[in-house]
């Protein structure tokens, strides 16, 4: 008898203690999650195709041996996280690493006039990666970002294939350590994404674009191409530019000055 | 002409399970392969950003134009109305089956995320042409076992006419949505042709011949079967057309290129300067898989000799892994020409510095991967033919129908 009065006394200061627990804890995490939900109403704002994200490059004013843009990329889009496999050949590994942007030295072949650029994704309007995907994982957001959703991606590398700038990597590796905000899997494909994380917290640049002001460079410009009053738009018009393989038509939302 | 009788295959059982144990054993070690790059990572193959298909896509597409060909003898029996290949039917709608299967085997394998398989199959860009082949190849195997139904069984004869015409005409489909797969790409200068979807289909006529005459011969000797030499003279002579063919359309997709000075470069890179493509297209395409068996085909005494002709049959298939080694790889080893006209002195990523080829270097695991999709597709035949009745007993001057290349011969042969 006094073993089950006992029993139940425990049973009623469980229950009671869970009770407590549990509500001092919803009480604790609410205003959290509430702001949390405050927060991602404007991430969850759908993209529209009012705007049409691009860059400049201006490549009078991009120097020669500065990779200022593309360890910024690398450290913000946690590509220097990546390491060779264990028992890779350095050279071997220089071959199968991602990288999103790279710089190219070029000569013309007739008037020996030297020019240095980067080179990433393009942006295209009529992405040829998206056209040949199987699945769809390939594809282009109402703002113009052309970027890989990695749910999707089989790896089956078709859109490497059929990208006409070499934009994009497969993932060799098992990955670690990697960043939130720009998670990455073994066997998948990406490439550069116009650093879209900071899209989607309403910042107007990208981390190449700041890295070279940094520098005092200025060689690249980020902003809406469809925005007339917007700088790209506005140093388009004066500066003659081009995209890098017109005759395609692909309509690239990265244009190139000087080359 | 007598009545063609469909048998087992009635080898030794020793025999017929040392050879499907051989198969399995590389069938085998290709799992093996596949679940170490899968489980390390594509790192371990020599794959890399520049070379995005290596030496498992050699095979895969190999293997998938071959299936279709081997299809073709079924047709000619079927569609072409040509009674002498008739007997021929069973087997090569198995073989073509058969092949596709392991083809496609090594092409999922290959993928980066096989496990999302099920993506592939539930999400559809139908603006791909990879998404396209999905239907094109489950439809084909679906439409050859009903074709191989009409063939077998009583009740399915009736539909044996037009169910050839639409294996046959899928098969057209199938084989060029294959080669449209690099003939859609404008970001590489050596696909980006619309000739390639047509030359896949011939190519695919020669290999799947070669192959299906190899099965054909291989199974019947080991079983000592009879071929006499009518069905062997029309089977050869069918190969030299298509091997001909072959090399017909690779002269015009060469001689196009040249006409087009931007692909000056890419020419003279392949036919001269391009190291191991260079010597697999002329040794391995041109010479392999193109005038030596034509020269063995076409050759007054050689050709009559049954030995010689495996050996052609076999110079085609390694002739034809060479030229997909040199369509499927040395295409992407070519740099992309992204700014005509200026040389890229330094990049960060093998953009072809002053024109250099990007690197490849086949890995062990990628070439037994590759085998493993031969060893299943002649798993799946080898078991086929020794539990169903596909192989007609005999295919002997006097058992295969009237050879209507001799028929005007015959014709006027005065009875005595």
């Amino acid at each position: 008898m006094k073993d089950d009065h006992q029993a139940i006394t425990d049973g009623i200061d469980q229950g009671r203690r869970y009770f407590l627990i549990a509500g001092a804890t919803a009480a604790a995490v609410a205003p959290a999650v509430l702001l949390q939900t405050v927060t991602a109403a404007s991430q969850a704002t759908p993209v529209t195709s009012d705007v049409r994200w691009g860059l400049l490059i201006d490549t009078a004013k991009c120097m020669e041996g500065c990779t200022a843009c593309i360890d910024a990329c690398c450290h913000e889009n946690g590509l220097d996280l990546q390491r060779p496999p264990g028992g890779e050949a350095t050279s071997k590994w220089a071959g199968q690493q991602a990288v999103w942007m790279r710089k190219i030295k070029l000569q013309d072949n007739q008037t020996g006039r030297v020019t240095s650029l980067p080179m990433m994704c393009q942006h295209c309007e009529e992405p040829p990666c998206m056209d040949v995907c199987p699945t769809g994982a390939s594809f282009k957001r109402a703002d113009g970002i052309v970027m890989v959703d990695r749910h999707l991606c089989i790896g089956c590398r078709y859109c490497m294939m059929a990208c006409p700038y070499k934009a994009r990597s497969f993932i060799h590796q098992e990955m670690h350590g990697q960043l939130t905000r720009v998670p990455r899997g073994k066997g998948c494909v990406e490439s550069c994404n116009l650093c879209v994380h900071r899209r989607d917290h309403g910042e107007d640049s990208t981390a190449c674009v700041d890295a070279c002001a940094a520098e005092g460079h200025h060689a690249i410009i980020f902003g809406d191409l469809k925005n007339p009053e917007s700088r790209i738009s506005q140093t388009l018009r004066e500066l003659p530019s081009r995209q890098i393989r017109e005759d395609l038509t692909l309509n690239t939302g990265v244009r190139y000055s000087g080359v | 002409m007598k009545r063609i009788v469909y048998r087992e295959w009635r080898i030794p059982s020793a025999r017929y399970w040392s050879i499907l144990g051989i198969l399995a054993a590389v069938a085998g070690l290709a799992t093996l392969a596949f679940g170490y790059m899968e489980h390390t990572g594509h790192w371990v193959s020599g794959m890399n950003n520049s070379v995005v298909w290596g030496l498992p896509h050699v095979f895969a597409v190999f293997l998938i134009i071959t299936a279709s060909g081997a299809l073709n003898v079924a047709s000619i029996g079927t569609v072409f109305h040509k009674p002498i290949y008739k007997p021929l039917g069973r087997l090569s709608g198995l073989l073509a089956v058969a092949l596709l299967m392991g083809g496609l085997l090594v092409l999922v394998m290959d993928l980066g995320r096989p496990e999302r398989l099920i993506v592939a199959m539930t999400h559809y860009n139908f603006s791909s042409i990879f998404a396209w082949n999905i239907f094109l190849y489950t439809g084909f195997m679906v439409i050859v076992i009903a074709y191989l139904w009409t063939m077998a069984d009583r009740q399915g004869q009736p539909f044996n006419q037009s169910v050839g015409i639409l294996a046959f005409v899928w098969r057209l489909a199938l084989t060029t949505g294959t080669g449209a797969i690099f003939g859609f790409l404008v970001a590489r200068q050596a696909y980006d042709a619309a000739i390639l979807a047509p030359m896949f289909v011939v190519m695919s006529f020669a290999y799947g011949l070669a192959t299906f005459m190899l099965v054909l011969l291989f199974a019947f000797d080991e079983e000592g079967r009879p071929i006499g030499q009518k069905m062997l003279r029309r089977l050869k002579n069918l190969l030299g057309i298509f091997v001909a063919g072959a090399l017909y359309f690779n002269l015009v997709y060469h001689l196009t290129n040249l006409y087009v000075t931007k692909n000056d470069g890419l020419e003279s890179w392949l036919l001269l300067h391009g190291g191991i493509y260079t010597l697999m297209f002329w040794v391995g395409w041109v010479l392999i898989g193109g005038l030596l068996p034509l020269g063995i085909i076409y050759h007054p005494v050689l050709n009559k000799d049954r030995n010689w002709i495996v050996a052609a049959c076999a110079l085609v298939v390694v002739g034809g892994l060479a030229t997909m080694y040199v369509i499927i790889i040395g295409s992407q080893s070519y740099p992309i020409q992204m700014f005509p006209g200026q040389t890229i002195l330094e990049s960060g990523f093998f953009d072809g510095v002053n024109g250099q080829q990007a690197a490849y270097h086949p890995t062990i695991p990628e070439l037994l991967l590759g085998l493993g999709g031969v060893a299943i597709g002649l798993i799946i035949t080898v078991v086929g033919v020794r539990v169903l009745q596909f192989m007609p007993e005999s295919l002997a001057d006097d058992v295969v129908a009237l050879d209507e290349e001799t028929l005007s011969q015959e014709a006027f042969v005065t009875p005595s």
